[in-house]
């Protein structure tokens, strides 16, 4: 029992680092598209961006079930070009936690982006720096709580997530049982021992995460001046 | 730069991609090439007699890894026609290893391997000495069973309730579990004051010491005929066809008839 446990709970912190890696590549530009674009689809997308908060996971988890078999056009593509199935697969997950977390992920850094004074971005870009070399040197670098805030939350929402993995994981062990759906399992199973110990293990990790987020945001990275 | 942090990205994505077949350009997924491991979905009222068949077919063959998971027999159905990576499937009810034969999903003929057995169990209502008539009980708020839609034991429960006249009055105190396991942890838990639940699950020692059972007589629902069938992704899979054989084996049988299955003539 104890590699099945350990198993789960890599699958589980493997899942939800790299979603949150992805979704900062992700998040990123899209958080500054929304800030500092004037392009008329602006609120589409924001409202796209936004759409995973109000869904009910299984919204997103149907369809995704729907588009990735092999019936489906996008499923077959899948299929006929790269020969992969991304049903039950941790690859589907993936792609599932990325959608559902990415408001948590895009909204923090957009909020952060939005409350600075445009006068750094302006005088960046005077001083003859590309708008690249801006954000990553200088707006980046003075949004750093909304990023980790970002980070922070993108992680803990994927841990969290169960419904969605469910619907496309299907429980696989070793692949797509992560230890939301492994504790459900063991209640059902009449093991409250084990469920427990997972609960525990994941409220731990939750509150070591969290405290510290808080810790570090109190000491380094409040120091602002114009706050 | 950010091009350079996105394909570093990309590619740690690629890396979580399955691995391929080395073999032809057009893989057809379905097939599994000979392995040391296989993947079970069981009717979850197979909970503790399947995990019992999997320690005895371990002490024959240690070799081979069992990967077990739990479900109703018609959520399995609908995610092995997704492509679900099952090589073997029990189901509580025949009916959906012969809806996958004929949808060419399947890999060797359909076996039965048991017949099932609903019971009524409660904490606190003696149904051992009431029967059936327990359930006319004032006292009752929740009745659970498993979900009709989707698990054969649930169908079953509600032909029960219907022959007995019973399901009109208690159609709005039912909850429904997931799978005839869920139900089985509502009744245990008293979250439901009394359950239609499988006997194999009833007999188990950690749910037999908290309440009472009565057997409801078969010929108030259908039969409950469960089969198994090797799933078309496990055709050359060899560990998949020695556990096929095992089921039928004289050991396995033992098992099972320990678990409350009356095995088929």
């Amino acid at each position: 029992m104890d590699e099945a446990f350990f198993n789960t709970l890599l699958i589980t912190f493997k899942l939800a680092g790299l979603t949150t890696l992805v979704l900062l590549a992700i998040g990123i530009p899209l958080a500054y598209f929304l800030v500092y674009s004037k392009s008329w689809f602006k609120n589409l997308i924001e409202a796209l961006v936004s759409l995973p908060i109000v869904l009910p996971p299984t919204v997103i988890g149907f369809y995704l079930l729907v588009a990735f078999s092999a019936d489906h056009p996008f499923g077959h593509y899948l299929m006929d070009t790269f020969g992969i199935r991304l049903n039950f697969t941790f690859t589907g997950i993936l792609i599932g936690s990325i959608i559902y977390s990415l408001p948590f992920m895009v909204h923090p850094i957009q909020a952060g982006l939005q409350h600075l004074p445009p006068s750094l971005k302006e005088a960046s870009w005077s001083l003859g720096k590309s708008a690249q070399t801006t954000l990553f040197k200088v707006l980046l670098p003075n949004i750093k709580p909304a990023l980790l805030s970002g980070i922070v939350l993108s992680f803990a929402h994927t841990v969290g997530e169960f419904g969605l993995i469910l619907m496309i994981g299907g429980n696989i062990p070793g692949k797509t049982r992560v230890a939301s759906i492994a504790i459900y399992d063991e209640v059902e199973s009449l093991n409250y021992g084990l469920a427990n110990q997972y609960a525990l293990v994941l409220i731990l990790i939750a509150f070591l995460i969290l405290f510290m987020l808080f810790y570090l945001n109190r000491k380094y990275l409040s120091r602002k001046d114009y706050d | 730069m950010f091009l350079k942090i996105w394909l570093c990205l990309l590619t740690g994505f690629l890396f979580t991609l399955p691995p391929k077949d080395t073999k032809q350009v057009k893989r057809k997924d379905l097939k599994q090439d000979e392995s040391k491991a296989i993947t079970i979905a069981a009717a979850s009222d197979l909970r503790y007699a399947m995990d019992s068949l999997v320690k005895v077919f371990h002490k024959e063959h240690p070799e081979i890894k069992v990967n077990l998971i739990y479900g109703s027999s018609g959520k399995f159905y609908s995610q092995i026609v997704n492509g679900a990576p099952f090589d073997l499937l029990f189901s509580a009810d025949i009916a959906y290893p012969q809806k996958l034969q004929q949808q060419s999903l399947t890999a060797s003929a359909i076996q039965l391997y048991a017949i099932g057995r609903i019971v009524l169990w409660s904490k606190k209502i003696n149904v051992s000495q009431k029967g059936m008539n327990a359930l006319k009980e004032v006292s009752i708020n929740k009745v659970a069973i498993a979900n009709p839609v989707h698990a054969p034991y649930g169908k079953r429960a509600e032909e029960s309730l219907k022959y007995y006249k019973l399901y009109d009055q208690l159609k709005s105190k039912l909850v429904l579990g997931e799978n005839i396991s869920q139900t089985a942890q509502y009744a245990t838990s008293g979250a439901a004051d009394v359950g239609i639940i499988a006997l194999s699950l009833a007999l188990n020692p950690q749910i037999r010491s908290q309440g009472k059972y009565y057997l409801i007589p078969e010929n108030s629902h259908q039969k409950l005929e469960q089969a198994f069938v090797v799933l078309k992704r496990a055709e050359k899979n060899k560990s998949a066809s020695v556990f096929s054989s095992f089921v039928s084996s004289a050991s396995a049988k033992g098992v099972l008839t320990k678990y409350g299955f009356t095995l088929p003539k």
